[in-house]
């Protein structure tokens, strides 16, 4: 039985309080490791809530630095943070919430190279990613090797998630490849509103936590979609697919492949 | 069967409970835990969410003025 500081119970009484939270839960959280990959729009509120909640260790990666136009939605990062590592920036905002939290930062983007080795620790991943690439890299790293992930995607004023677990249908199970390019256009092309991003990224934030304590239903087989202009949310039942090419019956992606980034001519990000 | 005390008199809302369910998850099934509360908020609640979590509440029993002790079985 894990014991609690005077300081830590008064920090996290609202979880204790919680029957499928308590001191058990409230212990898995603590010991718990998640990944965010992305520090931006999803990627800030989920790393707040899991800092919040008090996730032991939290990887964060992001290549980027923090740029004016990320400020509308990227709510770890202040006016003075411009310029700086968005990992070095969300470092310190976390480390300030709450100091029981080891921050693990990774100033690299992800790629078939490296993403075997950054994931091997961490029992979740939240894809908070703004690319196709990027989302179908960690699918497949994911899959490969057993990691439970949520993917979430955002534009304009929708948002869409759901959540990998092993044996669960993928993400390569309702989209087989990424989209040609510029067929979809990147939040930088066609806008998104900053809280809707919020709230795609405290829904993947809630289903990491649900998956650390153990509690309730995941969005597993299941895609959560909703549109913000009309406050319409639905949730669409996935089944697994048996031709899926890299969890069905035959699959032919058996390694990691790194698609082509996106081009895009705008200032970047 | 063992019978454990706890004084949260001088705790508030919400930490009265969390207190209370700290001390009862580090006590094995059929232990009773004895809460001396203050009347009010407390002495209201404390049964109420221990009964909703689980818990079996036994019994409430007035002490001296303002103190009353709550009987909780694991």
């Amino acid at each position: 039985m894990i014991e609690f500081t005077e300081e830590q119970i008064e920090r996290y009484s609202r979880n204790l309080l919680l029957a499928d939270v308590g001191i058990e839960g409230q212990a898995r959280l603590l010991n718990g490791k998640a990944l965010i990959v992305g520090v931006g729009g999803l990627g800030a509120p989920a790393a707040y809530y899991l800092t919040a909640a008090g996730v032991g260790t939290i990887g964060i990666v992001d290549s980027d630095e923090v740029d004016r136009s990320n400020l509308q939605r990227q709510i770890i990062h202040f006016t003075s943070d411009i310029g700086r590592l968005k990992v070095s920036s969300a470092e310190e905002k976390l480390k300030s919430l709450n100091p029981d939290v080891k921050v693990i930062p990774y100033q690299t983007r992800l790629t078939s190279e490296n993403i075997m080795e950054i994931i091997a620790d961490y029992d979740f991943i939240i894809d908070g990613t703004d690319n196709f690439p990027a989302k179908f890299l960690i699918n497949d790293a994911c899959v490969l090797t057993g990691k439970a992930f949520s993917h979430g995607g955002i534009l304009r004023f929708s948002g869409q998630t759901m959540t990998h677990v092993p044996g669960s249908s993928c993400y390569r199970c309702i989209f087989e490849a990424p989209p040609p390019q510029n067929a979809i256009p990147t939040c930088s092309q066609a806008g998104i509103l900053g809280g809707v991003a919020g709230m795609l990224g405290t829904i993947q934030a809630t289903e990491c936590l649900k998956y650390l304590i153990g509690k309730g239903d995941l969005l597993t087989n299941r895609l959560l979609q909703f549109n913000a202009l009309t406050m319409e949310f639905r949730t669409v039942r996935i089944k697994k697919n048996k031709q899926c090419i890299i969890c069905g019956e035959s699959p032919t992606i058996t390694e990691l492949q790194d698609y082509e980034p996106p081009i895009c001519d705008l200032k970047h990000n | 069967m063992t019978t454990y005390k706890l004084n949260i008199t001088k705790e508030h809302c919400p930490m009265t409970f969390v207190k209370t369910k700290i001390q009862l998850s580090k006590m094995a099934k059929d232990d009773i835990l004895e809460v001396l509360v203050t009347e009010g908020e407390p002495l209201e609640n404390i049964p109420k969410s221990s009964t909703e979590q689980g818990f079996k509440l036994l019994g409430i029993e007035h002490v001296q003025d303002n103190i009353y002790k709550i009987r909780i079985k694991k």
